[in-house]
């Protein structure tokens, strides 16, 4: 799948959780977020795309991607 | 007309809790106060004569029929406007009251044809009735003026008006009036001169009339009629079920001579209409029988082959041997399904069982993808219930109304009613959205305020709401300290009294004035009661679960729900898109909103089902279609849904079709979806249903079948062949069977059952032990999570910008004639309103660019271009353009982009940045004619 377009996707949910706590807790609801609401492929390439380096990639988004894996 | 089986007690009901004892011819009657003499009478079994009073309108007393003698009082009031008093005592009959009706009916009679057998209205005419009725035997008026040259009005599609029959009751005035809300009718000039005129002497296809059939049902003669009941003749009988349009859910009587329907007539005992309905679900059914119903399984190789017919037996084996052919070759995730907003609770449930169970995953979804997915997460996230927390009858419990991003008076016409009604007797209004819908100023209603906003800037607008509300002390302290999250409401309420959350910082993105902003603001706080409705324009945004939770926090802030004439109402556009989500449509959630992850909860489900069940989410709509062009995901088995016409970005939606190896389509027709088909199922209508449907107020109403399925299986019973043949055994006898396994497994479904909804009419889950007739009103004294959650709601502008290129926003809605993609309502008479999809644009817009009213314009984003029919109003600001989507051949979807929400994907359909210029690539279109020729076309005509 499009990994711009998961990216993106992820940033924006941690976008959410961010304006809305701190950040430890912004992580957390974000990996549960991406558990609860994304297809386990979808899931698989995110967090191999953070591993590979996952440069846009919010700070938020790619902790919680990092959680994830 | 009335419905063939109605029975007419007069006058409306009155509801105080005192009772008054009085007499009538002899009886003694006890009834409620303040309830007129002829419903008193009624209720007793003694029929008043009567022409101009029917229960459906307030009293009129004009036709003098129902006159009484009330013992000490003088003269003989009309019994339809003397309310009861205490110990009064009443006689119905006698020798002068009976000869003061006879008098009125012969002056009834002498302008009237007279020979009972012209009568189109078989022996249901009322005026004919009351001749017999009072005994009138004979004429002494001899032949004079007369109104019986007039002509006929024939041009509205479904009804004809012959001003020869009319008594000028005034009942189609009043019902358009008091009921419909439009004020079209009017009784023109006075006296002899006097003529029901819709409009100023204008013809019903001229006036303002919104064709939604009040006035043929109120008439008590046959001077308006059906145009069905003249050709096919009166019905016989009647079958009770529930329209398959919109997400108010009409209940319907449809009428029906042998096996053919006659008509559909509002069911007056039905919710949540009261006998009500508009024009597509009074009369555009005849798609049901349309010669496009594409009635024979068909299957192709490829979907460059031409379409081969075959027996029921060989399009399942081949769906089946495909969809395991894919599993087998790309995985067990390669495949899945999209359930319909339009197809019954039972349907919907099966196929979605059909996906978790038969190809053991979790790819299923729905249409409420595309639409309300948000109200899901936000409502769930902040109350505990995905759904909306009133009934429609609850806004005349309202004091204060706020529409936002809705059109209540084109997408959910008989609520409007309802709610212009409530608005009329004084409720104030606030209405949020881009264009002035016709909420804004229409007879007897105007809003307080309409603002105006920028698409994209919601969220903005009702934190600036909220921000007021808190800093201005305006806050129901003592209904959040019992009812939300302290630690929640305390960060939050920090947050909005922010300085770049008031009004004045959000005015120039919003383009809204703070002082509009904050008089909104104080006056929803106000209230006492005040109530939020909303729509599409909330939730297909980038921001639309944040929307929905700013929308929650204004609410819980001001105390705003747990009773009747408040809360957050989700205006869900489709016949049972709520249904479909609440039994399990979602790529998360089990039955009733269960995550696929709660162990104890999917064991119960393995139990029943005899099967183990994959505990993972499974691929939303847009990510199937993600997954299929990087071809992981290669098979989709769709019902009752057009992806192809109703998703964004319809090239990446084609594209994603023509990658996949087995589509296939379960329809009535052969829909844009089914170009990329390889399997077509032949679907059934509402008509050739039984089933439940469950409407946007949480109602569960019986849908019960009028015919037998044109193609030979109910939808059902597919589901079932393809679940069978793929290796998954279902054997259901009934659809009542399914229910009842919906029920066993779903907490707020349990107490649901066929004989339940026979006895009841219907219900509003939960319906359960503890609400074992269902739940009116959610979150009384507490909400379903326990506390409500008050939840920062961050604006984050979309991604979505104007730029030099494309330099206008374009926004998209319903129109009242049409409905969704067009599929059912461009195959009825209603495609003569809406023969196009129009582009408006604001004048400045069209002066700045060349673009006069009427000319073919481009409409181009960085997805796709179209071309339309521009149409130059003011109803949109300048910047915005607007358009609907009912035909393929706009393709407004073509220039929707990818952006979607991001909690749910529901795509940002209300914000795309475009350029609007006009064009001389004309392209080929239908004409006017041809459309309507091929409308309005039946089986066997």
């Amino acid at each position: 799948m499009d990994t711009h377009h998961l990216a993106k996707m992820a940033n924006q949910i941690a976008e959410f959780f961010t304006s809305a706590m701190e950040r430890e807790a912004a992580v957390a609801a974000t990996t549960t977020h991406l558990r609860n609401f994304w297809e386990p492929r979808m899931r698989r390439e995110i967090v191999e795309y953070a591993k590979g380096g996952g440069t846009e990639l919010t700070d938020v988004a790619r902790a919680a991607v990092v959680a994830l894996g | 007309m009335q419905s063939i089986d109605d029975k007419d007690l007069g006058t409306p009901a009155a509801h105080s809790g005192q009772q008054v004892t009085l007499e009538i011819d002899g009886r003694e009657v006890t009834v409620p106060a303040g309830t007129s003499i002829m419903r008193a009478a009624a209720l007793a079994d003694l029929q008043i004569p009567r022409l101009c009073a029917t229960e459906a309108l307030a009293p009129f007393g004009s036709c003098r029929l129902c006159i009484v003698q009330i013992e000490g009082r003088n003269g003989f009031p009309a019994s339809c406007t003397t309310p009861v008093a205490p110990g009064i005592k009443v006689r119905t009959s006698g020798e002068r009251v009976e000869g003061l009706r006879r008098n009125v009916m012969e002056l009834y009679m002498s302008d009237h044809p007279l020979d009972p057998f012209e009568c189109k209205a078989g022996g249901k005419c009322e005026l004919h009735q009351m001749a017999a009725e009072v005994g009138l035997e004979q004429m002494r008026y001899p032949a004079g003026h007369n109104h019986l040259e007039l002509k006929v009005d024939d041009t509205n599609p479904y009804f004809s008006f012959d001003p020869t029959r009319c008594i000028l009751c005034s009942r189609c005035v009043r019902a358009c009036d008091e009921v419909q809300g439009t004020f079209a009718l009017t009784i023109d000039g006075r006296g002899f001169a006097s003529l029901m005129s819709p409009g100023e002497h204008q013809h019903y296809a001229d006036s303002e009339c919104v064709s939604c059939g009040a006035c043929v049902q109120a008439c008590p003669t046959d001077a308006l009629m059906e145009k069905t009941v003249l050709e096919r003749g009166a019905a016989e009988r009647a079958v009770i079920t529930t329209c398959g349009y919109c997400g108010v859910g009409c209940s319907f009587k449809a009428e029906l001579r042998g096996d053919q329907v006659v008509r559909m007539v509002p069911n007056r005992n039905g919710l949540p209409n009261h006998g009500h309905s508009c024009v597509k679900g009074r009369f555009a059914w005849g798609y049901a029988t349309h010669p496009d119903r594409a009635l024979k399984p068909m299957i192709r190789k490829r979907i460059s082959d031409p379409w081969a017919e075959v027996s029921w037996s060989e399009a399942i084996n081949y769906a089946a041997a495909e969809f395991k052919r894919v599993q087998k070759q790309y995985g067990r995730g390669a495949v899945g399904g999209i359930t319909s907003s339009r197809c019954t609770n039972e349907e919907t449930y099966l196929v979605q069982k059909l996906v978790r169970a038969a190809f053991g995953n979790n790819n299923v979804d729905t249409c409420a993808r595309v639409c309300h997915s948000p109200t899901g997460y936000g409502l769930k996230t902040a109350f505990g219930t995905p759904a909306g927390t009133q009934d429609f009858d609850s806004v005349n419990a309202s004091d204060v109304i706020v529409v936002i991003g809705a059109n209540p008076t084109e997408g959910h016409p008989v609520f409007a009613s309802i709610m212009k009604r409530r608005l009329r007797e004084g409720a104030r209004l606030i209405v949020i959205d881009p264009r002035a819908i016709e909420l804004v100023r229409m007879p007897h209603v105007a809003a307080d305020y309409h603002l105006q906003l920028q698409p994209g800037t919601n969220v903005a607008i009702l934190n600036a709401m909220s921000h007021v509300i808190v800093t201005e002390g305006l806050v129901n302290e003592r209904f959040i300290a019992e009812r939300c999250d302290p630690a929640e409401y305390a960060t939050w309420k920090k947050f909005i009294a922010e300085p770049r959350n008031s009004p004045e910082s959000v005015e120039q993105a919003s383009g809204v004035p703070a002082a509009s902003i904050s008089g909104a603001a104080r006056l929803y706080a106000q209230g006492p009661n005040s109530a939020i409705y909303y729509g599409l324009g909330v939730t297909e945004h980038s921001q639309g679960s944040t929307a929905v939770l700013a929308m929650a926090n204004l609410a819980m802030v001001t105390g705003n729900l747990g009773r009747p004439g408040v809360g957050v109402n989700p205006l869900r556009g489709q016949n049972n898109v709520q249904g479909a989500n609440d039994v399990g449509s979602f790529p998360h959630e089990l039955t009733g909103y269960r995550h696929i992850s709660d162990g104890k909860m999917r064991a119960e489900f393995e139990a029943a089902w005899g099967t183990k069940l994959d505990a993972e989410p499974g691929l939303r709509i847009p990510n199937m279609f993600d997954a299929a062009l990087d071809g992981s995901f290669r098979g989709l088995y769709i019902e009752g849904e057009d992806v192809a016409q109703s998703d964004p970005n319809t090239h990446h939606v084609a594209a994603a079709l023509g990658a996949m190896e087995i589509v296939v389509v379960q329809d009535i027709f052969l829909n844009e979806t089914a170009k990329y088909a390889h399997v077509f199922l032949p679907g059934s209508s509402f008509l050739e249903k039984d089933g439940t449907f469950t409407n946007a107020e949480r109602r569960i109403s019986p849908v019960r079948k009028v015919m037998e399925p044109l193609a030979g299986y109910a939808d059902w019973q597919v589901t079932c062949l393809l679940s069978n043949a793929l290796g998954y055994p279902m054997e259901y006898r009934h659809p009542s069977e399914i229910m009842d396994e919906i029920a066993r497994l779903t907490p707020t479904f349990s107490g649901v059952s066929y004989e339940k909804l026979d006895r009841l009419g219907s219900v509003q889950w939960p319906c359960n032990a503890e609400a074992p007739a269902g739940t009116t009103v959610m979150h009384v004294g507490q909400f379903v999570r326990g506390k409500g959650r008050i939840l920062v709601t961050e604006y984050v502008p979309t991604d979505e910008r104007t730029s030099a290129r494309y330099p206008l926003l374009l926004t998209t809605g319903r129109i009242l004639t049409q409905y969704n993609v067009g599929t059912q309502t461009r195959r009825t008479r209603n495609v003569r309103w809406h023969l196009e999809d129009l582009l408006e644009i604001h004048p400045h817009d069209a002066e700045q660019r060349g673009i006069r009213d009427g000319d073919w314009v481009e409409v181009a984003s960085r997805a796709g271009a179209t071309t339309l029919h521009a149409q130059v109003t003011d109803r949109v600001a300048p910047g915005v353009v607007y358009t609907t989507f009912h035909h393929p051949e706009s393709g407004a979807n073509v220039v929707t982009t990818e952006n979607s929400d991001w909690a749910t994907n529901c795509p940002e359909y209300k914000v795309t940045a475009v350029q609007v210029m006009p064009t001389r690539r004309v392209p080929e279109r239908p004409t006017a004619e041809q459309i309507i020729r091929a409308a309005e076309q039946q089986i066997g005509k």
